[in-house]
């Protein structure tokens, strides 16, 4: 079908250019054609710009003279007008003709009307005061009784049309909306669509109305309306929630094909409204639970229905991928449509495969898993000769997670794992003179190692930037180090630089050592050019290179040494012990570590700093590390700013259980080193040619897999994850290792140990099997505090054998809060404390205050947080024995609040005369921080005379405020889709049993719920009802709390973190 | 949204150019000289979608003649290139003569599509219909 149409179509520009009018069925106006005819004729024949401004000066001079003529027949001035059209639309003022086209527009007839009125929707701009002079003859056609006049007019107004002027056509076109005509009905919501956009103000009242259109009878009226919701519902969507059910049943309808066939595109049914709908549903269902359940079913639908093979049903298919990605997830429904995607990707069109790497990019922002089984097609897809796709897609990927960014600038470098989108950044910033944020260390080396690959900028560019860099204030000292490492690494590739000269200069006298000792190595290598091209090759970086990490070369020097009586090297641990012994002056304790993997990266010193620290002196040893340093391959996890880390763990086994013993510590070192170069072999048997790809895939999607769930904050570093792969084989088999020094001291349950060992396993990021011990033992800490003692749950678990902490890693952190309230109301109160509702310890309750009071009454109210609503309860009770049988009480409306009645509040027996009790709930409608509900009682006095008693309560966010019960795998993914950010230090006021204590504090005062607890992160999530989700990572550094909210909502993680420091503070 | 809706052909002519927004008339030459200049730059292998400036180029070639929509980012780029397609099965439907000499009309019909840079309407039977009717009664 299609392609009879493209046959069709290719006589079309032959329709274009054509001398000769074929002629047909429309009946063709030869002598008034001909003159426009023969002016686009005469401007197409026309080589040279010149030429044709002589032509068109000439053709409007005699234009001008013909309008402004009293005898020129409006027929004529049409045909003029359309000339004058063509004029500026090349560019020529014809601003003498823009009166003349109202003029049209007032007197003439039928098409010259049209005409006229197209001129000036052409001519003018919105602001144009011509405009006014419209107005007069669109009221008249509006009021005409031709139906042809009364469209024309509309659409007019639909174009373009004085804002001040609305009022005067308002009523008109509302009268229109109930016309018999759809043509006309449709029209007049487009007019209307139109003041929405320019004059919002002035359509409110007749929202209503719109509505009436939605329901209209015909479809196009129907669809014309979507445009005023799209946009509406884009502005507020809370205030349209009740349509999700009539949308969601009108694109039932269009995906089932139950429209007209004429709104059939290529067999497909109407599927611009279809997109629209979906769009529509996007923004409703956008972190909504219950409305996004309402669409389930159509969405699913709509991935189904979705086979036939044209492109509109691409466009529709690409519109779903987005709704589902944009609405409250459903696992199910987000794998459908992922895996849709596959269709587009892998599809021969090239439009295709850019729209699926685009849909794709919504994916990997919700859920990167999902992405890994297309994978292999983006890589190919990627592989495609045609540039323009990954010109086209990576602005879009690069927004979300780097993969593309990463393949595009590395395209045949296997095993780079830097963040290379990093480097685009730093570039850019440092072309616009921007600072570079602090945070950006890594793409130092990137750019040393790749910037050739950019290809615009010569190395000696790159230089001369970095050199600004360099010398900027804003950098901080590591950025630099990276910063010069790259210097070097490209000064090998430029061939002579003054600027390097002048860096050497500068930076020999540098104050900062490291720098310093970067400077002089750069000076030394430009000495021996030919030594530093063999140090640092060109792309060299990714090569398999066999890391001599024992230092064996050495082993004859050290030997000779110390035979000439050289004092035994000594690890640098036990250096630091005997130091502390002499002197317990410096802190040599590591400073916090990020729990992120990022943190590990940012841990990993610059090639400069490993340098100055134990051996110097060698060059060539430098140039090794340092291309060492960008590979990231073994070595990164050996060497770190304590030295050699896995004497680090010995040292925390040491502290525990033995003295200090250095042939074990030896025989550790031995097994690492073993495993080395196991790893090495390893890695160089499977670099082999046919396996390029899934090496590739594989580096760049690793961290997506199973090992998501350590991965929380994961999208800030994609560089960690592909670490982390690396370096799994190597984990599996040291953890063999540690694992015996492990379980020891976790199940000893020495808090202080365990802590500190957590920086370390974190940091290297152990497998499951450390992480869980660490969790087990510190719940149990957690667990063992005073009031969660009392809850059943604690003997169980203590119950619980040692050796099945897997036990504890899911739900035992539930949020259970001491019924301190209890116990308050009934010493206070006995009486009224009794009349708590059942109902009440299901859920977490306040305590029983009173609001107000008089001589004969008094009224107290509690608060019941229930799980879908806020439950407050007002108990009025006489003091007097008044009857309170007639006795009512009401709630003054409250705005931001949605108030019921719950009727289901009984008395308890006995209590009736003395006590009356009122129940409602309250919902929030538009988050606010604070409210306050009023209301009155209003009763019988003895004497029969009415009496009336105020009261006000005060309703906090908090009130709204609900554990959200998810899995840390869920926490992850929700993570990452969330784009509000707020991060924070707090100040505890107590050190002691500091992560415990806080998360208790958060659990009960917030109503948080502990998702998981790892080392000394804790993950909470809450949500705000009905269902805005909000999450927070929780850290503790000695009396430091670093708290950091994301939430899909911009003003909740402000207002959380306000109240978790008060709390946090006051504890 | 749909910024601006053009149709120029190989030789860079402008033969019907509509602005959503409004640009100045110096501005509206520059933008499409340029804007035929990146659709021209292009081969059949390359795909129909190009970023331009702030906003995206939806293309389609048909002979000598280019169609080129500007786009904001919120605009599904292949809705759009299929509306070009629709667009110009419309035009094909009514025109039997040559198109070009009749801006006029080809307006009157983006019209009946295009407003405030939204897709108002697909239905081929419809976007024609009062144009189909002004002609009769001209005729009569």
């Amino acid at each position: 079908m299609s392609d009879i149409v493209e046959k069709t179509l290719t006589a079309l520009p032959g329709l274009f250019l054509q001398n000769q009018p074929v002629g047909g069925a429309v009946a063709a106006r030869a002598p008034f054609c001909s003159r426009l005819g023969s002016l686009v004729r005469g401007i197409t024949a026309l080589t040279s710009k010149h030429e044709e401004e002589k032509l068109i000066q000439q053709e409007l001079s005699n234009l001008k003279v013909t309008v402004s003529a009293p005898t020129t027949t409006l027929k004529v001035m049409k045909e003029c007008m359309v000339r004058l059209l063509y004029c500026e639309m090349l560019g020529y003022d014809a601003s003498f003709g823009h009166i003349h086209a109202i003029k049209l527009a007032q007197q003439g007839n039928l098409l010259e009307k049209r005409v006229g009125y197209l001129a000036v929707s052409l001519f003018l701009h919105e602001n144009h005061e011509l405009l006014l002079l419209l107005v007069n003859t669109v009221v008249k056609d509006l009021q005409s009784t031709n139906l042809i006049e009364v469209c024309m007019a509309l659409t007019v107004v639909s174009q373009i049309f004085p804002r001040e002027m609305i009022p005067a056509v308002l009523p008109l076109i509302e009268d229109k909306l109930q016309h018999s005509k759809e043509i006309i009905r449709r029209k007049a919501v487009l007019a209307l669509y139109k003041f929405l956009l320019i004059a919002p103000n002035q359509v409110q009242h007749i929202h209503i109305k719109f509505r009436k259109a939605l329901c209209d009878r015909d479809v196009g009226v129907m669809a014309a309306s979507l445009h005023i919701y799209y946009r509406m519902i884009k502005e507020n969507a809370p205030a349209y929630k009740d349509l999700t059910g009539s949308f969601v049943t009108i694109l039932k309808q269009v995906v089932g094909g139950k429209l007209p066939v004429d709104f059939n595109y290529h067999s497909v049914p109407a599927p611009w409204l279809q997109i629209q709908l979906l769009r529509i549903l996007g923004l409703l269902g956008k972190d909504d639970q219950r409305t996004s359940e309402l669409m389930y079913d159509v969405l699913d639908e709509s991935l189904r229905r979705a086979e036939l093979n044209h492109n509109v049903t691409y466009a529709i298919l690409f519109e779903c991928v987005h709704t589902v990605y944009s609405i409250y997830p459903k696992s199910e429904l987000l794998e459908k449509a992922a895996k849709c995607i596959g269709k587009f990707v892998l599809s021969p069109k090239i439009n295709l495969k850019y729209l699926g790497l685009k849909a794709l990019t919504y994916v990997i922002q919700q859920d990167p898993t999902l992405a890994l089984q297309h994978q292999m097609t983006i890589i190919e897809c990627l592989d495609h000769p045609d540039p323009i796709i990954k010109r086209e897609v990576k602005p879009q990927a690069y927004k979300s997670v780097n993969i593309f960014e990463d393949y595009m600038l590395v395209k045949e470098k296997h095993s780079i794992t830097l963040p290379h989108a990093v480097l685009g950044t730093v570039l850019k910033a440092s072309c616009m003179g921007v600072r570079v944020p602090p945070a950006v260390p890594h793409p130092g080396p990137v750019l040393g190692e790749y910037s050739y690959l950019l290809g615009k900028d010569t190395a000696e560019e790159v230089i001369t930037k970095l050199y600004k860099l360099l010398l900027s204030d804003s950098v901080s000292s590591e950025t630099k180090a990276w910063l010069f490492a790259a210097v070097t690494k490209l000064t090998s590739q430029a061939h002579s630089s003054n600027i390097v000269e002048r860096l050497i200069q500068e930076f020999t006298v540098s104050l900062d050592t490291c720098m310093r000792q970067h400077a002089f190595e750069l000076k030394h290598l430009l000495e021996d050019v030919e030594l530093m091209r063999n140090l640092l090759p060109v792309d060299k970086s990714c090569e398999d290179m066999v890391v001599d990490a024992s230092l064996s070369f050495l082993d004859g020097f050290v030997a000779e040494e110390l035979s000439k009586g050289a004092a035994p090297y000594k690890p640098h641990h036990q250096r630091q012990e005997e130091k502390l012994s002499q002197e317990k002056v410096l802190n040599f304790e590591p400073y916090g570590l990020s729990f992120s993997s990022s943190g590990f990266a940012g841990r990993q010193s610059p090639a400069g700093v490993s340098l100055g620290s134990d051996i110097s002196g060698n060059s060539a040893e430098m140039g090794l590390k340092e291309t060492n340093s960008l590979k990231l391959e073994g070595v990164k996890k050996l060497w770190g700013k304590e030295g050699y880390l896995p004497k680090k763990e010995n040292k925390t086994g040491d502290e525990t259980e033995a003295p200090p013993n250095p042939q074990e510590a030896i025989t550790m070192e031995n097994v690492d080193q073993i495993v080395t170069k196991k790893d090495q072999s390893q890695v160089l048997t499977q670099s082999k040619e046919e396996k390029e790809k899934q090496l590739l895939a594989s580096s760049l999607f690793v961290g997506l897999g199973s090992e998501s769930s350590i991965n929380l904050l994961g999208k800030a570093d994609t560089a960690s994850h592909k670490f982390r792969r690396k370096s799994k084989a190597k984990e599996t088999k040291s953890r063999e290792t540690t694992s015996a020094q492990d379980m020891p001291c976790s199940s000893l349950g020495s808090s202080s140990s365990v802590t500190y060992e957590e920086d370390y396993y974190l940091d290297n990021l152990q497998g499951r099997v450390d992480t869980d011990l660490e969790k087990f033992s510190l719940n149990s800490e957690l667990l063992d505090s005073d009031t969660l003692k009392e809850h059943p749950l604690v003997e169980e678990l203590s119950n619980c054998s040692l050796s099945t902490p897997s036990l504890f890693a899911d739900s035992n952190m539930e949020v259970f809060h001491p019924p301190e309230s209890i116990a308050a109301s009934i010493d206070n109160e006995p009486s009224l404390a009794s009349s708590l509702l059942e109902e009440a310890t299901e859920h977490m309750y306040s305590d029983l205050t009173e609001v107000c009071n008089n001589e004969t009454i008094s009224v107290s109210a509690y608060k019941i947080w229930k799980d879908d609503c806020l439950l407050i309860v007002w108990s009025v009770s006489s003091k007097s024995g008044v009857d309170l049988e007639n006795a009512n009480l009401e709630i003054v409306p409250a705005e931001n609040f949605k108030i019921t009645e719950q009727p289901g509040c009984c008395l308890p027996e006995g209590e009736a005369e003395s006590t009356k009790n009122f129940q409602y709930s309250v919902h929030m409608e538009k988050p606010c921080t604070e409210g306050n509900l009023s209301g009155f009682v209003n009763y019988q006095m003895m004497n029969t005379h009415s009496a009336q008693l105020e009261f006000s309560v005060n309703l906090s966010l908090l009130d709204f405020i609900r554990p959200l019960k998810i899995s840390t795998e869920d926490f992850g993914k929700l993570w990452l889709s969330f784009a509000n950010d707020v991060k924070q230090n707090v100040k505890m006021s107590e050190s002691q049993a500091a992560l415990s204590s806080a998360l208790k504090t958060l659990q009960q005062k917030i109503r948080f719920h502990v998702v998981d607890v790892i080392g000394n992160e804790g993950l909470l999530a809450c949500q705000l009802l009905p269902s805005i989700p909000c999450l927070l990572h929780f850290r503790v550094h000695a009396d430091i709390v670093a708290l950091w909210f994301r939430s899909s909502c911009s003003t909740l993680p402000d207002y959380l973190l306000y109240q978790c420091q008060k709390m946090i503070e006051e504890s | 949204m749909i910024k601006f809706f053009l149709m120029v052909n190989k030789q860079g002519q402008t033969r019907l150019s509509k602005y959503y927004e409004h640009v100045d008339i110096n501005k509206r030459i520059l933008l499409e000289t340029e804007v035929i200049k990146s659709c021209l730059s292009r081969s059949n292998e390359q795909c129909s979608f190009i970023e331009y400036k702030d906003f995206k180029l939806v293309y389609r070639q048909y002979a000598a003649l280019f169609i080129v929509v500007g786009v904001n980012d919120a605009e599904n780029e292949m809705a759009v290139y299929e509306f070009i397609h629709n667009f110009v099965e419309v035009l094909d439907e009514y025109f039997s003569q040559v198109i070009m000499f009749n801006l006029d009309k080809v307006h009157i019909i983006l019209d009946e599509m295009v407003l405030n840079g939204s897709i108002v309407e697909t239905n081929r039977a419809r976007i024609l219909a009062p144009l189909l009717i002004l002609d009769k009664m001209s005729e009569s």
